[in-house]
């Protein structure tokens, strides 16, 4: 049981529906204070609901929130000044050059003009977009309007900070920036809340992760007790010609140690305690005329966990969220 | 403090990006201008009719120059999200909206100084209750912002403000008193005219300028000041029912 004072946020049974939808559906979790915590499940699960209820977006049907000791449940504007958000789409006034939008959104939480000025000539040094400083927000590229929009977020320095999907849509190499933004804020003592749908991305930087489907939380745990389950285990994945379905079923029976299971990407995945071999697996798919094009072995991850607990393929799941991302863009 | 210097912000951000645009200084110069001159040239009756033209012509100056943009501007960052910026700030509601609101009023109040510099020049304008006629021309550039403004958060699209607008200003043009006096209009339609609040403003004008009103000045006072306050909490209402929900 943590003490209050050592949480950064608290959120106690809130649920939230849209006319017959529930969004979110009665979940409780809290964050404590210099805590990187992510937040993962696939599109329509609730994740932008739970940041925009947090920010004071949106109002919760029932439960509470308290942000900084503070009780934002009927008072949502009480903690705005400790919060920061980066929302999963850049929201920025395409009319102000990179330079003015920072400093209009300084000017937002009281800085300022000298202050503002240059903690914006800061920040767009720090993400690399002083050369396009005083270019309008209208003609950056979009991994730079991800960036400045990142930079909107945290120019007041919140103590809180809350990123919808940050990484999504933009270039590696922006990506990577980003990432490495993130875990600078993490270590100067910014709590960060960070949803995704790339899992590598929070195995690699979140020290908790909660698991949300369907409006409810289902798992929250370290990272590290996480991946417990799957420690020590061997994966094969094997991609083959023509995946008939029931062939899972047949290797299950063949190789009683191991659990086999088909994917929707003309895959079997093997996995087992043991030592994987992979000519006998190979000689059985040949006797049946099924032709395996490759066998790759996998490090068990957070992807794996996060199939056993949610049952979703997370594959699907990240092509499904670039999917509505680029309906959104037509 | 802190929260004047977001009020300050916002409010020259407006200005800046959408009320000081070459489009709008020239379309609040041209439509009172063109509608004075079509009034003036109906009339017939020569330059002794431009008092009596001009407490209409200043209310439409208002009233387009603060609803047009306004209505527009609001929906438009709604649609982009960019709104969400601001509701995002550490500010209340209601400090948040007037400062949206206060570039649509100046804008409004400097609008209405065209069709008057105009009418000096044409005119003897020394008759004028200058005492009168400057609360006048806040309140009814506050009442037709905020009515903008009501417009705005009541619809989701840029063409639903503009077709919402236009479906409340023209007809306001006819109902209010601004060109043709009340008293004129058929008996089953007077009423229409005693709920919009721009009637009251036009009555506090036609009595500083021409002398002739048909209620009494604290009433117009009253009224005028009942709506401002009725559509801004309308307004806050709607936000936090339809943006904040």
């Amino acid at each position: 049981m943590q003490s209050k004072s050592t949480l950064a946020f608290e959120v106690s049974k809130m649920t939230k529906r849209y006319g017959e939808v529930v969004a979110v559906n009665d979940i409780s979790f809290s964050v404590t204070r210099g805590e990187l915590f992510g937040f993962l499940g696939p599109n329509g699960a609730g994740k932008t609901t739970t940041i925009n209820i947090l920010t004071g977006l949106a109002r919760p049907d029932a439960g509470t929130i308290g942000i900084g000791g503070i009780d934002c449940t009927y008072n949502p504007k009480g903690a705005q000044h400790l919060v920061g958000v980066v929302p999963d789409e850049s929201n920025l006034y395409a009319e102000l050059t990179g330079f003015d939008n920072l400093c209009f959104c300084a000017a937002l939480y009281g800085m300022r003009k000298n202050e503002r000025q240059e903690r914006a000539r800061e920040l767009l040094a720090t993400f690399g977009l002083i050369d396009a400083a005083h270019r309008k927000f209208a003609n950056y590229s979009k991994g730079m309007k991800r960036k400045l929009t990142f930079a909107a977020g945290i120019i007041h320095q919140p103590p809180i900070l809350f990123l919808d999907e940050p990484t999504t849509g933009i270039d590696v190499a922006s990506a990577r920036k980003v990432r490495q933004i993130i875990a600078a804020l993490h270590s100067k003592g910014t709590t960060v809340f960070l949803t995704t749908h790339y899992i590598e991305e929070a195995e690699r930087l979140c020290e908790r992760i909660a698991f949300i489907v369907s409006g409810r939380v289902i798992q929250i745990d370290y990272t590290a007790d996480l991946l417990q389950p799957v420690k020590g285990r061997n994966i094969l994945v094997l991609s083959i010609s023509n995946s008939e379905s029931g062939i899972s079923d047949e290797i299950a029976r063949a190789f009683p140690g191991y659990q086999v299971q088909s994917t929707n990407r003309g895959e079997v995945r093997v996995e087992s305690t043991e030592q994987i071999i992979v000519g006998p697996l190979v000689r059985f798919l040949e006797e049946r005329d099924i032709q395996m094009t490759e066998a790759r072995r996998q490090v068990p991850s957070l992807e794996d966990v996060f199939v056993r607990v949610t049952g979703i393929e997370a594959g699907l799941m990240k092509k499904e969220k670039e999917k509505v991302r680029g309906e959104g863009n037509l | 403090m802190k929260r004047w210097i977001a009020f300050c912000n916002i409010l020259v951000k407006d200005m800046r990006t959408y009320y000081l645009k070459p489009p709008n200084i020239s379309w609040g110069i041209i439509f009172p201008v063109v509608w004075t001159g079509m009034f003036f040239i109906k009339s017939g009756s020569g330059l002794e009719s431009i008092l009596a033209l001009l407490p209409g012509v200043m209310t439409i100056s208002i009233i387009f120059g603060t609803t047009s943009v306004l209505s527009v501007t609001i929906t438009f960052e709604r649609r982009s999200r960019s709104f969400e910026r601001l509701l995002l700030a550490p500010i209340s509601l209601e400090l948040l909206m007037l400062a949206k609101t206060s570039g649509a009023i100046l804008f409004g109040v400097v609008n209405v100084f065209v069709p008057v510099i105009i009418a000096a020049f044409m005119a003897n304008l020394s008759g004028i209750i200058w005492a009168l006629v400057i609360p006048a021309i806040f309140l009814i550039a506050i009442v037709s912002t905020f009515f903008g403004l009501f417009i705005a958060v009541s619809v989701s699209e840029v063409f639903e403000a503009q077709t919402f607008s236009n479906f409340f200003r023209f007809p306001m043009i006819f109902l209010c008193g601004l060109f043709f006096p009340i008293m004129s209009l058929p008996v089953f339609i007077r009423p229409l005219s005693y709920i919009l609040p721009i009637t009251y403003g036009v009555d506090i004008l036609h009595g500083a300028i021409t002398g002739e009103h048909i209620m009494s000045l604290t009433l117009d006072f009253l009224a005028i000041g009942a709506f401002c306050v009725v559509l801004f909490m309308l307004s806050l209402s709607t936000i936090k029912r339809k943006w904040i929900s």
